[in-house]
């Protein structure tokens, strides 16, 4: 990576195993809500048969089938460059396969647990039933409150260890357990809400952003807004 | 249908009788009811219908009901060919569609994805022809790496000859398990969920375009014996003769889905330049490419269901000073889940006049926004085209994209047009 040392870096990690559906608007809405204060960004997409760099500020990972997912988990653990850059400190935002990949451990399709990255203090396995549908959650009141809302579509289960907290309450859908939803340890940040989590939830987005450059001038509130607003309802008088 | 056991004879004519009622009474065209009422009565019909026939199977995430329509209208010189050409692709649909021409000896049948080893399994076809996999609505949908697996299975099998195409590495991985096989290059523009070997899971080296090979496990793409070429319009035929096509179909995915029927129609023994002719004459299948003329403006109808439907449609656009009118539902037929709109790149857009419309627009409106193309929200196309044939008096033509339901509806506000 070049040396763009006021520039936001966005490391998108494996979008050749694990972009499963719309993974890309994590990416595409951190930079533009970046851009709009003026904080200049690059963006990186990092292949699996390359090594994962460490001088990013904001760490993507994404959703992914069965197979992917062992063999994301498994190259991750031997390059070592996402552990290293987490505790130096950068932010990490993984949605679903991504999530239970950053934990501690996490099931195969047959539910034998197999090991996570280990950044996040969570285990997943195998539920009985696979949730699919819209989801809506509680913010955790020390991350700020207010809600987020998005589609999962998996079957895990995750339950958090002593070391991490959860992200949020389950309102709507199931998330971890059916309790809480996604869960979060300093700026490493995991998520059932699949896909564009970070387009649904521009407050989400903002705070990955403010965690490496600061406090954030408020923007004009434009579609992001709507669309949360929509779905918030949508799925709350469904 | 008189070499049918009584019994069989019985379920079909049930079943059409069904079908009859369902039309008549406007609840739907009868196909799905049809072959439901049937399989009561018969639950092994589509086997005993199947019979006798040579039956020709198409499956693919996208183009499957277009190129069930190409391959039919080339084996017409056959005789009649049974098809589903209602699009009913599942087996109920299959069912009454050969009840419909119980003395066809040839048949088309466009079968669901998920649905494809059950059929293979019940209907034993002569050919098999498999296009193109993508990601496709999943919320209900599997997971298509699982889905190519089971082709794989049940093609290893089955003595069915495979025609496929060799550029998608998911659709050629499940057609390499089959004993005989006919290898297309038809292309393949998203490769978004082809970077990864099937085998193995290895990082695929895919240059230069369209040869694909794992360097971990050695699959590689399989020689084909047919060929798209693009950039002259053309097919090149077994012993390297380039076939014109000057299809009444638009873009490089129709090219590739004449290819694969000019395949198959060369596998029942017909002549490409006896086919041809047949695949020119198709303007537009059950609504798709069609073009409705209102306010004075010819409004082309383009249905795409998944990214890779997408891309495809972005790439016939006409010239940018064309509008285009987007249109996104996610009722059950289309997926609940809109992520997808996130894996589409619009920024190919950024000059033209663009309009959203449909259930989930706000969707579409910020995934736009995110792109950096200017739009405007709309709630029906006929106010977009009016509105724009008042600005804009010399204006002939505008495009509209709408995925499934957004599609249908649509195409019922102009009288269900063909």
């Amino acid at each position: 990576m070049t040396d763009t040392s006021s520039a936001l870096r966005i490391v998108w990690i494996y979008p050749d195993l694990l972009s499963t559906y719309g993974d890309q608007g994590n990416a595409l809405v951190l930079k533009r809500r970046a851009e709009l204060r003026g904080i200049r960004t690059e963006t990186v997409h990092v292949l699996s048969s390359d090594p994962v760099p460490t001088g990013g500020d904001v760490y993507l990972l994404g959703g992914g089938e069965d197979r992917p997912q062992i063999l994301a988990a498994q190259r991750l653990r031997a390059d070592g460059g996402l552990k290293r850059a987490a505790e130096a400190g950068a932010a990490v935002f993984a949605v679903c396969a991504g999530y239970q990949i950053i934990g501690e451990s996490f099931g195969d399709d047959a539910d034998n647990p197999l090991p996570g990255v280990g950044i996040l203090d969570v285990r997943s396995g195998r539920g009985e039933t696979r949730a699919v549908g819209e989801i809506v959650a509680a913010i955790a009141p020390e991350l700020g409150g207010g809600r987020i809302t998005g589609f999962e579509n998996h079957q895990g289960r995750t339950h958090i260890g002593p070391s991490a907290r959860p992200l949020s309450t389950t309102v709507v859908g199931i998330g971890n357990d059916g309790q809480t939803e996604g869960a979060y340890q300093g700026q490493v940040l995991g998520t059932y809400l699949h896909g564009p989590a970070l387009p649904r939830n521009p407050a989400l987005a903002d705070m990955l952003i403010s965690w490496r450059v600061g406090q954030l001038a408020p923007l004009e509130p434009s579609w992001g807004e709507r669309l949360h607003e929509e779905r918030l309802n949508a799925a709350l008088n469904a | 249908m008189s070499e049918l056991p009584l019994r069989a004879q019985l379920a079909s004519v049930l079943g059409k009788g069904a079908a009859s009622l369902s039309r008549a009474t406007g609840r739907g065209d009868g196909s799905v009811i049809g072959g439901r009422v049937a399989l009561k009565v018969e639950p092994d019909l589509l086997s005993k219908l199947a019979r006798g026939r040579r039956l020709a199977l198409v499956s693919a995430t996208n183009g499957k009901t277009t190129t069930t329509r190409l391959i039919t209208a080339a084996l017409r010189d056959l005789g009649e060919v049974a098809t589903n050409d209602q699009g009913a692709n599942m087996p109920t649909g299959h069912i009454t569609a050969l009840s419909r021409y119980p003395d066809a000896r040839v048949g088309v049948l466009e079968v669901d994805e998920k649905y494809l080893p059950q059929v293979i399994r019940d209907t034993k076809p002569a050919v098999t022809v498999l296009m193109n996999l993508s990601r496709d609505q999943m919320d209900r949908a599997s997971e298509i790496n699982l889905l190519a697996k089971k082709w794989r299975d049940v093609l290893r099998t089955s003595e069915t000859h495979v025609i496929a195409n060799a550029d998608d590495p998911l659709v050629a991985w499940a057609g390499l398990g089959a004993q005989h096989a006919t290898w297309v290059a038809g292309g393949q523009r998203w490769k978004e969920d082809s970077w990864c070997c099937p085998e193995c899971g290895g990082h695929l080296k895919r240059d230069p375009d369209p040869h694909w090979e794992c360097p971990e496990c050695g699959l590689r793409r399989p020689d084909a014996s047919w060929a798209v070429d693009n950039a002259s319009d053309s097919v090149i035929d077994p012993n390297g003769g380039a076939l014109r096509l000057d299809l009444g179909l638009p873009g490089d995915a129709n090219r590739s889905n004449a290819a694969i029927a000019l395949a198959t129609a060369a596998a029942y023994g017909i002549h490409p330049k006896q086919a041809l002719p047949r695949l020119r004459e198709i303007r537009s299948v059950a609504g798709r490419y069609t073009s409705v003329v209102t306010h004075g403006v010819e409004v082309r109808l383009l249905l795409s269901k998944n990214p890779a439907g997408w891309l495809e449609s972005f790439a016939v656009l006409g010239p940018p000073d064309v509008p285009v009118l987007l249109s996104v539902n996610a009722q059950i037929p289309d997926g609940k889940d809109t992520s997808w709109l996130w894996d589409v790149d619009y920024t190919v857009l950024r000059d033209r006049r663009v309009f959203v419309l449909g259930e989930r627009r706000t969707d579409l409106a910020l995934r736009l926004e995110t792109d950096g193309v200017a739009f405007e929200t709309a709630d029906r196309v006929d106010d977009v085209v009016a509105r724009l044939k008042g600005e804009r008096p010399d204006l002939t033509k505008v495009d509209v994209i709408a995925n499934y339901t957004a599609f249908q509806q649509i195409r019922a506000a102009y009288g269900r047009v063909q």
